[in-house]
């Protein structure tokens, strides 16, 4: 067994401004080693230490999907000190990446079934890759009907902006964008997301649904959800915790006797009802 | 086996040209586990160390690796510490400690490099408690002042010598390597004399903060605390620690230290957004963490009552109390 705490290193082959407010960067990295890149195997919804080299690491969930061979992709906010320095780092330079971590959304266990994926604002990355993973022509055939939900607060802050208008065009995803304020560069739906979901009512039968983003989004669409039929077992989530050593040993971010690291960060709502509520 | 007292300074240089030896040293009036350089400087004449040792094989800082960016990537040295140590005459509630950070630094994915490496290398050699201090309650949790528990070598001390016991493979072996004078005396009369007076019940406790994380006893348990972490740091089986870069500019080193779950901090989004927000589920969660998350998952109490966070707390807020007042109240009460 390896020492779990090392980095290794990839390289910054590009440095996206995402959102209109300059706020979320994409970075694609590339794996510096080869064996680096075969060893690294992950499944939508893990997430990785990203390290700026002189900064420290923080961790983020990998939006870029493993059907996307030698690249990692990370949409990063820019609230502290790793996140600034991750910003301001330029195309070329090396980055530090551990993992993957965490547990991942059940892809076995969806095969066969609709999934219904709900997300709002920046809690994106993670189902951007669970949505490319789906529709890899390798993988599309094991997955039932997909619809996607996604709103932000105006169309500015939409992340993968380009890639929701090629999925709007396609006929093997329901593709529902939606923003709180219209403008006049936007052309499609206004309204928040819960009533988006009451709106597209897709069917709970043999269904899954992942559901990510702010806490008031999640509070005011899981009733609906619960309304249309989704049963807590079939209704799957991420949780964030402060974290330092993603592995499970540090302590800080348990829920419970569970950590959010190690045991999730995927958590089904049945598992989540049985869970203090420290998140 | 036995060593007379007169001889052990003797046996504890020998034992030196093979190991880095730990053993309590009087310094300032305070007993602390320090790495000795004669065995003249051992003081096994007292109740226990003011802080714990676990700090031997999990430092309160220490160097992960280090690292420097280059022209065409970047170069990291890991750090191992690889050195053969004995830890001599540590109380028995401190080496069950480490049966409790052995479980916590690993898990069914991962393990601790650092602290499983010194570990390995590590020959513990615990030392019977004769005269157990009055904030001891050791035998509340499940061990005693003769637990074995975590020592691979056992000392009891006589009148003017020392019974050796080797317990585990490893602490046979090594006193095997000392030759020392056979002998088994009658200890039983030290053991018995050995009180701890100080005790806690834990019979249905684990059940009853099964059911009351909610409860309204949470609301005025943690008042008194002043959220020092005095009792984190002191406690041999908290293990939390921090991760911090020391570096400048491309060059540095990633630094581990000791961090505790009664500091706000510990918890802190990035959005500014704190699950733990005052020292009221700070304290749920140190009492959690101990006698409920670590039973759930390791099925042992993550508390080996050596009784440091009673002793130091500025505020004489005392676990054994507060373990007392959950248990008095009726379950479901006020959820």
């Amino acid at each position: 067994m390896g020492n779990p705490y090392l980095p290794m290193p990839m390289r910054l082959e590009k440095n996206f401004i995402e959102t209109e407010d300059k706020n979320i960067r994409t970075f694609t990295l590339s794996f510096i080693n080869k064996e680096d890149e075969q060893n690294f195997k992950y499944l939508p919804g893990q997430f990785a230490e990203v390290f700026a080299f002189g900064k420290g690491e923080s961790p983020f969930g990998i939006a870029s999907s493993p059907t996307e061979p030698g690249i990692l992709k990370f949409s990063v906010m820019k609230v502290g000190k790793v996140t600034t320095a991750l910003h301001q780092t330029p195309e070329g330079a090396v980055i530090g990446v551990r993992g993957p971590l965490g547990n991942s959304y059940p892809m076995e266990e969806l095969k066969g079934k609709n999934l219904v994926v709900i997300g709002g604002g920046f809690a994106f990355t993670t189902l951007r890759s669970t949505i490319t993973y789906i529709l890899d022509p390798k993988n599309r055939g094991d997955y039932g009907n997909l619809t996607v939900i996604y709103g932000a607060r105006n169309s500015g802050l939409l992340l993968y902006k380009e890639e929701l208008a090629q999925w709007e065009k396609r006929s093997d995803i329901t593709m529902v964008a939606t923003v709180d304020r219209g403008d006049e560069n936007w052309k499609g739906k206004v309204g928040f997301v819960p009533a988006m979901t009451k709106e597209t009512a897709p069917s709970a039968e043999n269904t899954y649904a992942v559901v990510c983003g702010p806490p008031i989004m999640i509070k005011f669409t899981l009733p609906v959800l619960e309304e249309l039929g989704f049963p807590p077992e079939r209704i799957i989530m991420a949780l964030e915790n402060r974290m330092k050593c993603g592995i499970g040993m540090c302590g800080r971010c348990n829920v419970g006797n569970k950590f959010v690291c190690k045991d999730g960060p995927v958590f089904t709502l049945a598992q989540l009802k049985t869970m203090p509520n420290e998140y | 086996m036995l060593i007379s007292k007169n001889d052990l300074p003797v046996l504890l240089d020998r034992i030196l040209g093979e190991y880095e030896v730990y053993a309590p040293v009087k310094e300032h009036g305070k007993v602390e586990f320090k790495k000795i350089s004669s065995g003249t400087q051992v003081c096994l004449q007292y109740s226990n160390s003011q802080k714990p040792p676990k700090g031997i094989l999990f430092p309160q800082s220490e160097k992960m690796f280090c690292y420097e960016t280059v022209q065409d990537g970047v170069r990291v040295d890991e750090i191992c510490d690889c050195s053969k140590k004995v830890i001599w005459g540590i109380r028995p509630c401190d080496a069950k400690s480490f049966t409790i950070l052995d479980d916590a630094f690993k898990n069914e994915q991962y393990r601790d490099p650092y602290y499983y490496k010194r570990r390995e290398n590590t020959v513990i050699v615990g030392f019977g408690c004769n005269r157990p201090g009055a904030t001891c309650f050791c035998t509340s949790v499940n061990s005693g002042p003769f637990d074995t528990a975590g020592s691979d070598v056992f000392l009891t001390e006589l009148e003017d010598k020392y019974y050796v016991e080797g317990i585990t493979e490893k602490g046979k072996e090594f006193i095997a390597r000392y030759q020392l004078p056979d002998g088994s005396p009658d200890t039983s009369r030290i053991k018995e004399s050995a009180v701890v007076a100080s005790k806690v019940n834990l019979d249905g406790l684990k059940e009853k903060l099964d059911v009351n994380f909610y409860d309204e006893i949470w609301d005025s348990l943690w008042e008194k605390c002043i959220g020092c972490a005095a009792c984190t740091y002191l406690c041999p089986t908290c293990h939390c620690f921090d991760i911090v870069e020391e570096a400048e500019g491309g060059k540095g080193c990633r630094v581990r230290n000791w961090d505790a779950c009664m500091f706000p901090l510990f918890t802190l989004h990035g959005s500014g957004h704190n699950p733990r927000p005052s020292g009221k589920e700070r304290v749920r969660q140190r009492i959690m963490h101990k006698f409920k998350y670590f039973q759930d998952k390791f099925q042992q109490t993550a508390c080996v009552g050596c009784g440091r966070c009673i002793k130091n707390c500025p505020v004489n807020l005392d676990i054994r109390i507060l373990l007392d007042a959950i248990q008095q109240r009726e379950s479901g009460e006020g959820c």
